[in-house]
């Protein structure tokens, strides 16, 4: 097979359609769709790319738990089964084609699957990439030791049977439509390595990986940065720059001064701060730009709280916020507008959610319609319930806390009472959050599980840590139809159908508001002119998940 | 002699073992821990951070995750770090290099300026000079290390260009020219409280020494003041000086957190703050033993180095 792109880039969302639709011959498809880049074939890997993060990542087994800053490297060293691109649509990467039940790779019930993987690869140290990496990969992740990350769908898997180096099948327990936006993020590992090691928890190869990735582990100076340099035996496009570097840089004003002098060549998470936009825009030879995140900065309602009980104190609420001005004001105008949990850069986004208005007559209203009456100190109850609440979030986030003052005085003007009672990370976002004991909360969090439009952790009433879910719908949100569609929505593999599904879970939820969308989180990112073939993909948690693709101008 | 060492030392295991006593809970009683970093990462469920929880060992009663802790230490082992699982002893190696070299060089510079300063100062007890220093250290001590080291880039990195913003090294160019050049800002922004502090110091100890009796019969032989100052003076004023190097030179070896996070030093205090930071439990006892040992044995160095260059000690 040639050396196909590994990702597309210039399709429409049509185009996506047709693709998931066509299934099992998008891999063929895609490269005449795409075109392929003239040079690719001659041009010898030169140069270097410095990548700054606030955070180390120091997890180098991509299957043991870790944190967002991470992926940087393991979306380099690693290959995963299937690699998410920057419209959502699952494009093959180890496996030479997407499974689907139109090409016969899920069965009709959605519990016998079948992998066909490429024949073309190689480990970095030469080994052959087969069925049976797959295989030990998905057995490790559940072994009852190892100290995996998320074993969500994983713990479905039975009966691996490798039919051939290049094929292997399975069963799973129940049909669960998301786990294959989870292989996006499962990588592989080498059985010849890792297989003999008696606890792989503490394997050398976790210090030194070897993958089957665009670059191949040079070296890492720990608490400074980690090399890594082509691998020109890749058998995907790619890649251009012979040396990758992710340097950690601790402090989010020093990375930014970094990125200024030209110590930095691009900024990864967690990116520019929004004070610094402004003038990042001016710096000449720097191209910077504004782009979604997945996650949603919203205010967490606890639903089990009496004064959040009622809908209209919700939409009340909704409405006394001035999101606009936030976003403006206090974020230096780096927010999305949204009114969705999903990103908008989801094929399952849904555009035609009702749009809130700012309007403090019609918060009143809404509020004297319920019957809330103001009492002698202006805050307003019923039944006994007086409608004042706390509102946490992480102390010394100060963007968050100007947005809590902010609100307090809209809110105070509808007659309810906000009190403000922060805590540091580690508490605020520990037993507190978890398990729901905040009455309101700011966060910024993701909904989806490896940009798969499934939110049951979130959303499902099953998913309630404070009543012994093993979620983290920490709102306490609670509706028999969203749970109905919810669990559909896992059981339907085909993205048209779970498009409506999703659709209709939005408009659900921006209905019932569990939560209160401030802005769908917005990142800065920055990069040095010259520095092409970058892509941001909102779909995966890092900047650099193709820095396959990078080059520079020459 | 012998007695001396043998009741220090048994006095610093006492210590050695309150301090990891004390370290060990207060670690456990900060809320949040090694798992907290997860909490908003949708993909691990309650299940995943009980599996994790129990697999590191979290789950057993304080007393005895800590005795498991000491029993290993005392074999020699340190545990692996939370982090990326290599082991502690590691993981210090790894970071002390970086800090022995800022920490090392500030520390030189500090002593042989601060030990002019002090000097001139006293000698010149009133002069200009004197209150110039007086003042320069006081400022020196009073306005925060990150706001000079900001300053410090701003000036010479961003609008003169003359030094690099920060870091030890360009990324593939591992020269000691280059080495040195990253070095020259941090080390110095270092060495300036440091200076404040040693000049005061060296200061009253030559107003002391100046003030005896053999300063004023070395005089009445009629020796000359260079003579007196450099063979009398100096060599009695650095003799309680030896102590608070004693009690400074843990601290070149732990690191300095802030200095090292402005200018991305990938040294000891950084370790630290970072461990502190993801509850790295393993780690940070290693680094709250590596420091404690360390205060322990250069008090213990510091004591002997006084009595074998003062004869009027003797430790008995």
């Amino acid at each position: 097979m040639a050396k196909d792109p590994v990702t597309a880039s210039t399709y429409s969302r049509r185009d996506a359609l047709r693709l998931m639709a066509a299934g099992g011959i998008a891999c063929f498809a895609a490269p005449n769709l795409l075109g392929k880049p003239a040079f690719a074939e001659t041009a010898k890997p030169t140069g270097r790319v410095v990548v700054g993060l606030s955070q180390e990542p120091t997890v180098f087994n991509p299957l043991m738990a870790h944190i967002e800053v991470d992926d940087a490297v393991h979306f380099s060293v690693f290959d995963a089964l299937f690699r998410m691109d920057p419209k959502g649509v699952l494009q093959p990467n180890l496996a030479a084609e997407v499974p689907t039940q139109k090409n016969g790779g899920i069965s009709e019930d959605g519990l016998n699957w079948r992998i066909r993987l490429r024949d073309d690869v190689r480990w970095h140290d030469g080994e052959p990439f087969t069925a049976e990496d797959v295989k030990f990969t998905l057995e490790l992740i559940t072994s009852p030791n190892f100290r995996a990350w998320r074993t969500g769908g994983h713990s479905l898997v039975r009966d691996i049977t490798v039919v051939s180096p290049t094929e292997l099948t399975w069963r799973m327990e129940e049909a669960f439509a998301p786990y294959l936006s989870f292989l996006a993020e499962t990588f592989m590992v080498p059985k010849h390595i890792l297989a003999k090691e008696a606890d792989p928890n503490t394997a050398a190869f976790n210090q030194a990986p070897v993958g089957t990735g665009a670059f191949k582990w040079a070296q890492r100076v720990a608490g400074d940065h980690i090399e890594l340099v082509a691998n020109s035996e890749y058998f995907g496009d790619g890649p251009y720059v012979e040396r990758l570097v992710f340097k950690y840089i601790p402090d989010m004003t020093v990375l930014y001064t970094q990125f200024k002098s030209g110590d930095i060549d691009l900024v990864d998470q967690a990116y520019i701060t929004a004070d610094h936009y402004e003038e990042a825009k001016t710096l000449p030879g720097r191209v910077v730009t504004l782009e979604p995140g997945a996650s949603l900065e919203s205010i967490f309602l606890n639903l089990e709280k009496p004064q959040f009980k009622d809908p209209a104190v919700r939409q009340a609420l909704y409405a006394a916020m001035d999101r606009k001005a936030i976003i403006d004001a206090i974020y230096f105008g780096v927010g999305t507008l949204t009114e969705s949990f999903m990103p908008k850069e989801s094929y399952y986004f849904n555009p035609n959610l009702p749009a809130q208005q700012f309007n403090l007559d019609r918060a009143r209203q809404i509020l004297d319609e319920a019957g809330w009456v103001p009492g002698e100190d202006g805050i307003r109850a019923k039944d006994g319930v007086r409608l004042s609440f706390n509102n946490s979030t992480t102390s010394g986030n100060n963007l968050r806390e100007q947005v809590q003052q902010f609100l307090q005085q809209t809110f105070a003007e509808i007659g309810v009472e906000m009190k403000i009672s922060n805590m540091p990370a580690a508490v605020m976002w520990g037993e507190f959050w978890l398990k729901s004991q905040f009455d309101s909360a700011i966060a910024g969090v993701t909904y989806l599980i490896a940009a798969d439009p499934d939110a049951t952790n979130r959303l499902h009433s099953s998913a309630i840590g404070a009543k012994g879910g093993k979620g983290s719908n920490t709102a306490q949100y609670s509706n028999p139809e969203v749970d109905a569609l919810l669990e559909k929505g896992a059981r339907t593999f085909g993205p048209e159908e779970r498009r409506e599904i999703y659709n209709r879970v939005q408009e659900i939820v921006r209905q019932d508001l569990p939560f209160l969308p401030l802005f769908a989180s917005t990142n800065v990112l920055g990069r040095k002119e010259g520095l092409e073939g970058f892509e941001p993909n909102a779909n995966t948690r890092t900047a650099s998940w193709h820095a396959a693709g990078w080059r520079w101008q020459s | 002699m012998r007695g001396f060492l043998l009741n220090r030392l048994s006095q610093s295991l006492v210590l050695l073992l309150i301090v990891s006593v004390i370290g060990f809970v207060v670690l456990n009683l900060i809320p949040g821990g090694p798992l907290a970093q997860f909490g908003l990462d949708p993909s691990m469920t309650q299940d995943d951070l009980n599996r994790l929880k129990e697999q590191l060992g979290l789950n057993r009663p304080l007393w005895m995750q800590y005795l498991d802790w000491a029993w290993r230490l005392v074999q020699g082992d340190w545990g692996h770090s939370f982090r990326d699982g290599a082991p502690v002893l590691d993981v210090i190696g790894r970071h002390l290099v970086a800090t022995l070299l800022l920490m090392g060089s500030s520390t030189v510079i500090a002593i042989a300026i601060g030990t002019w300063i002090g000097i001139r100062g006293a000698t010149h007890r009133y002069s200009v000079f004197d209150y110039l220093a007086t003042v320069g250290a006081m400022v020196a001590l009073s306005i925060p290390t990150f706001w000079f080291g900001l300053l410090g880039i701003y000036v010479f990195s961003l609008r003169l260009g003359w030094l690099p913003a920060g870091n030890m090294y360009t990324i593939g160019d591992g020269s000691a020219l280059n080495y040195l050049h990253h070095l020259i800002m941090p080390s110095i922004v270092l060495a300036l409280v440091h200076v404040a502090i040693w000049s005061r110091y060296m200061r009253t100890a030559t107003l002391d020494v100046i003030s005896q009796e053999f300063v004023k019969t070395a005089r009445a032989k009629g020796l000359s003041e260079r003579r007196i100052l450099m063979k009398h003076v100096v060599g009695n004023a650095l003799l309680p000086m030896i102590t608070l190097a004693g009690m400074q030179l843990p601290s070149v070896l732990t690191g300095a957190l802030v200095t090292e996070t402005v200018f991305t030093w990938p040294g000891m205090g950084r370790l630290f703050l970072d461990s502190l930071g993801y509850s790295d439990y393993p780690v940070v006892m290693g680094l709250l033993m590596f420091s404690a040992i360390l205060v322990v044995l250069c008090n213990l160095i510091a004591d002997i180095v006084v009595a074998i260059i003062d004869p009027r000690i003797r430790l008995s």
